[in-house]
């Protein structure tokens, strides 16, 4: 049987630049996984969109073929009209995108732009297409079909909007599927739940499916056959079991050494030991009033409630958690953007034995001492940094604004800052739009360095970055910490980062630590459901090791869906139990 | 339910908000010193017409010119008693015009609904022409169409009013026969509606809604196309087009949707700016409508008058936004739910 879909030779290119994809080919066939993997920039997005056209209008295929042989005849699709194409897109070859939230309409109901699509190739009506959606929400996983029917997509999780896409992808049961990075926006836990999905769909439809990532770990749970690009070429292709498990190519290669992984464990860590603590959370909680228009009553929203946390001088404690955990407010309430509500406080240490300062309770001077002392790295080196500062000016800025040395001692700290970072001092001069994702986050970390601070919160500082990068980026850290005794407060999604980076991680869900303890001890013997279900879902660049689905599904849940021993339903959680010596767990006794 | 409750809760703060508006009104109108009155009775004085004085002196004391400034406020609106009983504005009594000599209601009544008429068509053509010249720019953005209307469109902001509106009454006159001046022919004047002074009217229309809508009609323009560019970058759009919708309807039902809350936004803005704004055509054009009178009675400080035309306005600014805030809340669910989901 011939393959369902044939890339050959395809190169593309913008206005008279050299190609940024070329030569580029590849075939899946109907019921296999094909795995576009590659770093931003490779072209793997240009590539799967290229065989639905719906590239840039810029964008030109100069030359190949793209020969889809599906159930009406074989056809070179980059003949076809525009007319022909559209009779192709979401009945034929479908696609879902990286983006649930962005890429649905946000004014129209679920129902209606999934429907559209039955309309489009079936001349359905609305109401006539309403059984086969409701049919195909259920099949993604939908509780409530009706429900989803009616809702429009920001009344929903991402996760849940993700499945909404699939739906409609799926609703006109396409011979191919297209998947552009599908999961790189969504939690650990949703992702595994959501690649299952799409596994199950598949095995039910038949269907073949091209599935673009970044993250070897998602093409060894997924795949068949891969192909690794970069720069626009492909630089290594073949079957999933071949290429993960002895890469040829030395880009291979390093993609897996970069992919940040969980570690086996042999025995637990000891306990950290806390007698010098430079950051001292203590019963922080945080309350939201949101009101939204006079003439609805506010409603309140608790983001974070009974945190206690101790940063220890010199090491770093992570706070892992998904989205909407709260993580990202108990770093602004550490930080003294957030007042946290009555009963909490924050104590910052400046040195050993120092007395303590309370963050939320400082006079005009101590806080600007304070805030020398504690910077802050941000998720976004895109939009964190001045698109209209050069590099110098905004290096310099802090010292500026706490009135440190003169024009020229400044000016030699920035580029002493650069060369830290290991970024070049003749860059001072430079815009930020002309460095690299990566590059950009180092700038970040630069100028959070140029005061000299004790502590350093990073908040998810390397979530948008490639991974090669982010272990660039990590490695920076730790360096800059051994050498600086510096103090992190690290926030991040990702269990696989924070193993890496650090001494001691707080689980937080829904608002409360559920489990704490140092990286090796939460490894070997991680107690809570949900902790259990983080690591579970962690995507292992190994096929042997496939995701643990149940396990997943039994922790991710809501509070109220755990075991008997760990299930709260709102504010009455139970207390953080110790279970051994460092090792402390949220469960009824 | 809950939209209905909003309307309610819309018109209350609409009406909370004229009340502020009344007060800053009337304290500004007041704000120079001196009134008409007292400004007639010093003239009449100094040329020694005695009779005339008298005169004055009783409107004076009749509208309570003579209290302080907040009695006379309270008695304007018709929050309390005046010389003679209840009788403001809430009770339907808009004051006396010095100027004209005439009560003030009897003045404004016709220019009140041809101001309303002139200016609702006006927006009707605002609307009529940015739409489909907003969305076709967007569309074909960077071609010749784009290019096009955008020269129109600055054509029309850049070319002043008055000027347009001379122009247009030469050529309409010489070429179709288009009346000149006025809003209906001199003979239905006072004459009560007809078919036929209905068509004298809509005639004389044609030439003041062009010229009081072009400007907004090519702002508009311009702020369409831009709401659109940025739509159609949406990887919503995207999605949209990789279900194989067709382009045309592809535009209509995704970005255009989300480009026209602005549009909606901004009938409230819209209606102030051009009754306003047209006080200078309407002087030029002869337009029976309140801009002239506004002009005449902020010239001589004819209190009541300018004040009660000020207010006029500040209700229909007011209207149209409370119009524009409940299709708002109708067109964009993320409103209508806000606060629910993320």
């Amino acid at each position: 049987m011939p393959p369902i879909l044939e890339v050959d030779a395809l190169t593309i290119g913008f206005g008279n630049a050299e190609p940024v994809v070329r030569d580029v080919s590849f075939s899946v066939n109907a019921g296999e996984t094909l795995a576009l993997v590659g770093e931003s920039g490779s072209g793997k997005t240009l590539t799967c969109r290229s065989v639905l056209k719906i590239l840039p209008e810029a964008a030109q295929m100069r030359s190949g073929r793209i020969t889809f042989a599906g159930s009406s005849g074989a056809v070179n699709l980059l003949d076809a009209s525009e007319r022909q194409m559209r009779q192709v897109r979401g009945n034929q070859i479908s696609m879902i995108f990286q983006e649930p939230m962005r890429s649905l309409s946000p004014l129209h109901r679920l129902g209606n732009q999934v429907a559209e699509v039955l309309h489009i190739h079936r001349g359905l009506s609305l109401s006539a297409a309403k059984r086969e959606v409701l049919e195909q929400f259920e099949k993604v996983g939908f509780v409530d079909p009706e429900r989803a029917w009616r809702s429009y997509p920001f009344e929903m999780s991402g996760g849940m909007r993700q499945r909404a896409m699939i739906a409609m992808a799926m609703v006109a049961k396409p011979e191919v599927l297209i998947a552009d990075e599908p999961t790189t926006a969504l939690d650990v836990t949703t992702q595994a739940q959501v690649l299952g999905l799409i596994r199950k769909l598949q095995q039910d439809t038949g269907m073949a499916v091209i599935l673009v990532t970044h993250d070897l770990g998602v093409v060894a749970n997924m795949a068949q056959q891969v192909v690794v690009m970069n720069k626009g070429r492909v630089m290594e292709a073949g079957r999933a079991t071949d290429v993960l498990g002895a890469p040829a190519h030395r880009y291979t290669a390093k993609l897996f050494a970069a992919a940040p992984m969980i570690p086996e464990v042999a025995k637990p860590a000891r306990a950290m030991a806390r007698d010098d603590v430079i950051l001292d959370l203590h019963n922080v909680t945080k309350t939201f009033t949101l009101r939204a228009g006079g003439w609805r009553k506010p409603v309140q929203v608790t983001a974070c409630r009974d945190v206690n946390l101790q940063v220890e001088r010199g090491k770093t404690l992570a706070v892992v958690g998904e989205s909407g955990s709260g993580k990202t407010t108990c770093a602004r309430v550490a930080l003294g953007s957030e007042r946290p509500d009555a009963g909490g406080e924050v104590l910052f240490h400046p040195g050993s034995g120092q007395d303590p300062l309370p963050v939320h309770d400082m006079t005009t001077a101590q806080r600007t001492a304070f805030q020398r002392e504690a910077q802050m790295v941000f998720q976004d080196p895109y939009s964190s940094l001045s698109p209209r500062m050069r590099v110098l000016d905004a290096l310099t800025e802090p010292m500026d604004i706490h009135k440190i040395g003169n024009r020229a001692d400044r000016r030699d700290k920035a580029a002493e800052m650069l060369r830290l970072v290991g970024l070049n001092p003749d860059m001072l001069g430079r815009y930020p739009h002309a460095f690299s994702g990566g590059q950009r986050q180092r700038l970040s970390i630069a100028r959070a360095l140029t005061l000299d601070p004790k502590l350093l919160i990073c908040d998810e500082p390397t979530s948008a970055l490639d991974v090669s990068v982010q272990e660039q980026i990590l490695t920076l850290l730790e360096d800059i910490r051994d050498h600086a005794q510096l103090s992190y407060l690290f926030i991040s999604h990702d269990l696989a980062v924070v193993a890496r980076i650090a001494d001691e991680v707080a689980v937080m869900r829904a608002g409360v630590i559920v489990e704490q303890a140092p990286p090796d001890t939460l490894f070997y013997n991680p107690q809570h459901p949900y902790t259990k279900a983080l690591i579970a879902a962690q995507p292992e660049p190994d096929m042997s090791r496939p995701i643990d689905l149940q396990l997943v599904a039994k922790g991710a849940g809501a509070p109220t869906s755990w075991p008997e021993m760990f299930r709260f339903d709102g504010p009455d959680a139970p207390a953080l139990r110790e279970l051994e010596p460092g090792h402390m767990v949220r469960c009824h006794a | 339910m809950m939209f209905l409750r909003y309307a309610v809760y819309r018109f209350f703060t609409m009406l909370l908000t004229l009340w502020v508006v009344s007060i800053l009104v009337f304290v500004i109108i007041n704000l120079p010193p001196g009134d008409y009155l007292s400004n007639q009775i010093a003239e009449l004085r100094a040329t020694g017409q005695a009779e005339g004085v008298a005169k004055a002196e009783f409107l004076r004391t009749e509208y309570a010119l003579d209290r302080p400034l907040w009695e006379q406020y309270l008695i304007w609106v018709g929050f309390s008693p005046g010389p003679n009983g209840f009788s403001g504005l809430i009770q339907g009594d808009f004051g006396w015009s010095f100027e004209f000599d005439r009560p003030v209601g009897e003045i404004v009544g016709d220019a009140l609904w041809l101001t309303v008429l002139v200016n609702l068509a006006a927006v009707l053509f605002v609307y009529l022409i940015a739409l489909p010249l907003g969305v076709l720019a967007a569309a074909k953005s960077e071609t010749w169409v784009d290019y096009t209307a955008g020269f129109v469109g600055y054509l029309g902001l850049a070319t002043p009013n008055f000027l347009l509106a001379l122009i247009l009454f030469y050529y309409g006159h010489k070429y179709f026969n288009l009346p000149i001046g006025g809003l209906m022919d001199p003979v239905y004047e006072g004459q009560p509606m007809s078919w036929l002074k209905v068509k004298s009217i809509l005639l004389h229309m044609i030439v003041p809604t062009f010229v009081i809508g072009t400007s907004g009609a090519a702002a508009m323009m311009q702020r369409l196309r831009a709401n659109m560019l940025d739509e159609l970058s949406k990887p919503y759009v995207e999605t949209a087009k990789a279900k194989g919708l067709a382009p045309a309807k592809l535009l209509a039902k995704y970005p255009l949707r989300m480009a026209f809350n602005p549009f909606v936004a901004d009938i409230g803005n819209l209606l102030p700016a051009m009754v306003s704004g047209s006080v200078l055509v309407s002087v030029v054009l002869g337009l029976q409508t309140i801009g002239p009178y506004l002009l005449a009675a902020l010239k001589s400080q004819d209190q009541f008058l300018a004040a009660f035309v000020l207010m006029f306005v500040a209700l229909l600014t007011l209207i149209g936004t409370m119009i524009s805030d409940m299709l708002l809340v109708l067109l964009d669910p993320r409103i209508r739910y806000g606060g629910r989901g993320a």
